[in-house]
């Protein structure tokens, strides 16, 4: 306790030591002024929301039909391609309450790599049967969305049984495809799927989408009003008369919305002009046949990388046959698709220069003693050597965490606000995740000091440690952070170094159903917080343990 | 032995190829200031770390009142030291630098204002320590040392660029502090600046301890049974001085030292011959002279020239 007190005196009644503290707070208050400039206002598209107010990527190709009441469709699909391979290209069935971006949905579907699965609003994936699998039927009764798998058509297991709180009576429900970005080294690419859909089979009350979007009833279907609609096979003899089965097609495409995303705009595959004039107006473009409306959902929605130069999504009937090519996905969104976007962790971006301070004033801390020789009279009042060194990194981490805190819970609060106001899309975390980031931040620094201050008593030249304990805290966190550094590379310094603690700035949650770029660059850190703080504490526990055996053993 | 005394037996210590002690054995009493002379390289600093416990013996055992420094759970209010003067951070006001002495013995603050008026360094107490006149350091870690009111006081090279007042109120203050029942071991390479204050001398080269006693003991021994004769007629005085069984030597024109010969029967010879002399008294060596005779073969840096 009296060596406490007298750690302390030693630190106020030095200028710079308190001065470095002062810097350090100034740092994470004030960097990331430098850091904002980016994402103009205009580019920041719309955001959508999810049932759980996270952000979501809400973009498909959807071939759809009104639903009133219970019901149920089933499907075959014949075929999944993809331009790129992305693994999680998914075609299959989807519930909806309304096909606008951010909606409550259920799907059940079919992946490129990951097979059967179903998925519902956005942050939930189960995996169905493995093995040969290309039947799906997605089932409504009341809220519950069931959706099952079969491999013959006749044998069906449940993939997931699902509910959709306040699911309106008309629901939206019908074919879709969808194709995330693949991720390829430090970015990803845009892909396009496209899936072959047979054996399209529905029972309920099922209604064509009308051109204002209000569902009207199909009064001239036969056999499907009433509650014992029997099978009916979409395509085949349509009550309206709209093409020959299997000569005729009808189709509608759907490009980017190039204005807005700068992708190019292709209209291949479109041989209408009015399908071409609605896309290139960057209208939601509808095609129709046979009683099914299709379209893009989500084209101008912040995080839509748009198609591939040349494609456009769409779909064809030919007979039995549904061709649909779409992209997009249905899932959380992710950080590598909206770079205009700022995480809390970004809004701290003073910690590195901050942590830069705290290591240089730590080392200092210990070896200016020898240099001024004035380790000497520590350690003769303070003959248990040991207990001096606990009191210095109690002073020092202590004075490091309560500041560091004070200055990151008055930042992540001022510049939310401030982020907000200049139209810059903040990532949301809850008030949880603000209080882990903000004492997680401070103790992090605390950490690291006191890591320095070990290495100051191991290697006791200002020159040698500082350059030691640089190398060893600073320079993975820096690297970790340049995005031209390999992935891997990236994702070792930041799991077995100490700057595997800066997991403790991570908000954004790591979905295994959605393939990104997922590095420290884009605000993902392999390991947890509470991982990433316990390998600093490992790294810092291992350096005062040397230091403190040293410190025993050497002559002062 | 009592509770006060710094005592160090048979302290070897090696750095590397070099010898620094090589048996170094001395006791400092209560109630004496114990000199610990010797020229540089001598062992003087590396025994008083010893004794703090700063750095570890090869062999023997350094005690402060029976007991190891290190073992000490307040080890300034037993044994206060000056090691170095300039162990400061320059940027440390010197009443903060004793304040976190203080603290780190659970001292207040009371006790750093009486330090600093004792050694006369109030004014200047809330400036950087950085600024101080090597004097003023000096008095700074005597104030230090005085902080745990310890019954032994240890100083290395104390005297170091105090001005002459200065030495002369710090001969006087360690008097002052041994005549209290202190233990007070002051290291010096200048005997000259230990003379007439210390009543004990250790004075140690090549790692080990050539002579241990007395003040007044070591002047007797290094003085000798000698005569100095101040005469104007020294080869007439020489004759006569020789034949009454004296080895004369002329030590300076008219100065003659003589050997084996008590005063009075010189005077008689000298006054039977009726030859004059302005001076004969038996001759009385310095401190530094006797200091010099005992460590001439313990020289190690000896100056160049």
């Amino acid at each position: 306790m009296s060596l406490l007190r007298a750690e302390w005196t030693k630190f106020r009644s030095v200028r710079g030591w308190v001065l470095s503290s002062v810097a350090a707070v100034l740092m994470i208050l004030l960097f990331p002024v430098t850091g904002l400039s980016g994402g103009a206002p205009e580019e920041t598209a719309e955001v959508p929301t999810g049932p759980d107010g996270e952000p979501v990527a809400s973009a498909y190709y959807f071939v759809r039909r009104t639903l009133s009441g219970n019901g149920q469709l089933t499907v075959e699909v014949t075929g999944l391609s993809t331009l790129r391979g992305t693994p999680w290209a998914k075609a299959g069935l989807l519930i909806t309450t309304s096909p606008e971006p951010g909606a409550r949905y259920a799907a059940v579907m079919i992946t490129r790599d990951h097979g059967v699965r179903m998925q519902h609003d956005y942050l939930h994936d189960r995996p169905g049967p493995a093995g040969g699998t290309h039947w799906l039927r997605l089932t409504r009764s009341g809220a519950v969305v069931t959706g099952e798998a079969s491999a013959d058509g006749t044998h069906w297991s449940i993939v997931d049984t699902v509910r959709l709180p306040e699911l309106a009576t008309t629901v939206e429900a019908g074919l879709f495809v969808a194709a995330p970005p693949r991720a390829e080294g430090l970015g990803t690419a845009t892909d396009v799927a496209t899936a072959t859909f047979t054996n399209v089979v529905s029972t309920g009350r099922w209604a064509t989408v009308q051109p204002d979007g209000d569902p009207r009833e199909a009064g001239g279907s036969p056999s499907d009003d009433g509650d014992e609609s029997a099978p009916r096979v979409d395509g085949g003899a349509a009550p309206d008369g709209s093409g020959d089965r299997g000569t005729d097609t009808k189709g509608g495409t759907i490009t980017s919305s190039a204005g807005e995303t700068g992708t190019s705009a292709g209209g291949a595959g479109s041989d209408s002009e009015g399908d071409r004039r609605d896309a290139g107006a960057g209208r939601k473009a509808r095609a129709v046949a046979d009683g099914w409306t299709g379209e893009q959902v989500g084209a101008e929605t912040a995080g839509f990388g748009g198609y591939p130069p040349g494609m456009s999504g769409g779909f064809t009937l030919a007979g039995h046959e549904f061709t649909v090519t779409g992209t997009g996905d249905l899932g959380p969104a992710v950080r590598s698709e909206m770079p205009f976007g700022a995480t809390i962790g970004e809004l701290l971006a003073g910690t590195f220069p901050a942590m830069v301070v705290i290591v240089v004033a730590a080392t200092l801390m210990w070896t200016t003693e020898y240099r001024y020789g004035l380790i000497r009279s520590t350690l003769a009042v303070g003959p248990h050597r040991v207990r001096v060194l606990a009191a210095k990194a109690a002073v020092f981490g202590g004075v490091t965490f309560v500041t560091t805190l004070a200055a990151t819970a008055v930042a992540i609060p001022v510049w939310s606000s401030l982020a907000r106001g200049l139209s810059v899309y903040l990532f949301p975390a809850g008030t949880e995740v603000l209080f882990r980031v903000a004492a997680g931040t401070a103790a992090v620094l605390a950490g690291v000091g006191v890591l320095a201050l070990g290495a100051g008593v191991i290697l006791r030249r200002s020159a040698t440690a500082v350059t030691a304990v640089v190398t060893v805290t600073v320079l993975p966190y820096l690297l970790a952070l340049i995005p031209f550094v390999p992935g891997p590379m990236a994702q070792w310094l930041t799991r077995v170094t100490p700057a595997a603690a800066m997991a403790v700035q991570q908000t954004l949650i790591r979905y295994p159903q959605v393939d990104s770029v997922y590095t420290p660059t884009n605000g993902y850190y392999p390991l947890s917080p509470w991982g990433g703080l316990t390998v600093l504490g490992a790294w810092t526990v291992v350096v005062l343990a040397v230091a403190a055996v040293l410190l025993r053993r050497r002559d002062a | 032995m009592t509770d006060t005394t710094i005592e160090v037996a048979g302290l070897r210590k090696r750095y590397g190829p070099a010898t620094a002690l090589d048996g170094m054995t001395f006791t400092a009493g209560p109630g004496l200031v114990t000199g610990f002379v010797g020229p540089n390289g001598a062992g003087k600093s590396t025994t008083m770390r010893i004794v703090l416990g700063l750095h570890a013996a090869d062999a023997g055992q350094a005690l402060v009142g029976r007991r190891p420094y290190r073992s000490l759970a307040r080890p300034l209010m037993h044994l206060g030291a000056l090691l170095d003067a300039s162990a400061l951070h320059p940027a440390r006001s010197g009443r903060n630098h004793l304040l976190w002495l203080a603290q780190s013995q659970g001292l207040g603050s009371r006790r750093v204002g009486e330090v600093m008026e004792m050694v006369g360094l109030g004014p200047a107490a809330r400036r950087p320590a950085g600024g101080y006149s090597l004097g003023m350091r000096q008095r700074l870690g005597i104030a230090a040392a005085l902080l745990g009111d310890p019954p032994a006081i240890m100083l290395d090279e104390p005297f170091n660029g105090m001005d002459p007042e200065g030495v002369v109120w710090l001969r006087g203050f360690l008097r002052a502090l041994a005549a209290e029942g202190r233990s007070v071991l002051v290291s010096s390479h200048l005997m000259s600046e230990l003379q007439g204050m210390a009543d004990h001398l250790v004075v140690a080269g090549r790692g080990r301890v050539i002579a241990d006693s007395g003040v007044a003991e070591l002047i007797a021994a290094a003085s000798g049974d000698r005569l100095r004769v101040r005469t104007g007629r020294s080869a007439p005085v020489t004759a006569a001085l020789a034949a009454a069984g004296g080895q004369v030597v002329q030590e300076g024109e008219d100065l003659l030292v003589v050997r084996g010969l008590p005063a009075d029967q010189a005077v008689a010879v000298l006054t039977a011959a009726a030859l004059p002399f302005s001076e004969l008294a038996p001759h009385r060596a310095s401190l530094e002279e006797a200091y010099l005779e005992l460590t001439r073969d313990a020289v190690d840096y000896r100056a160049a020239s």
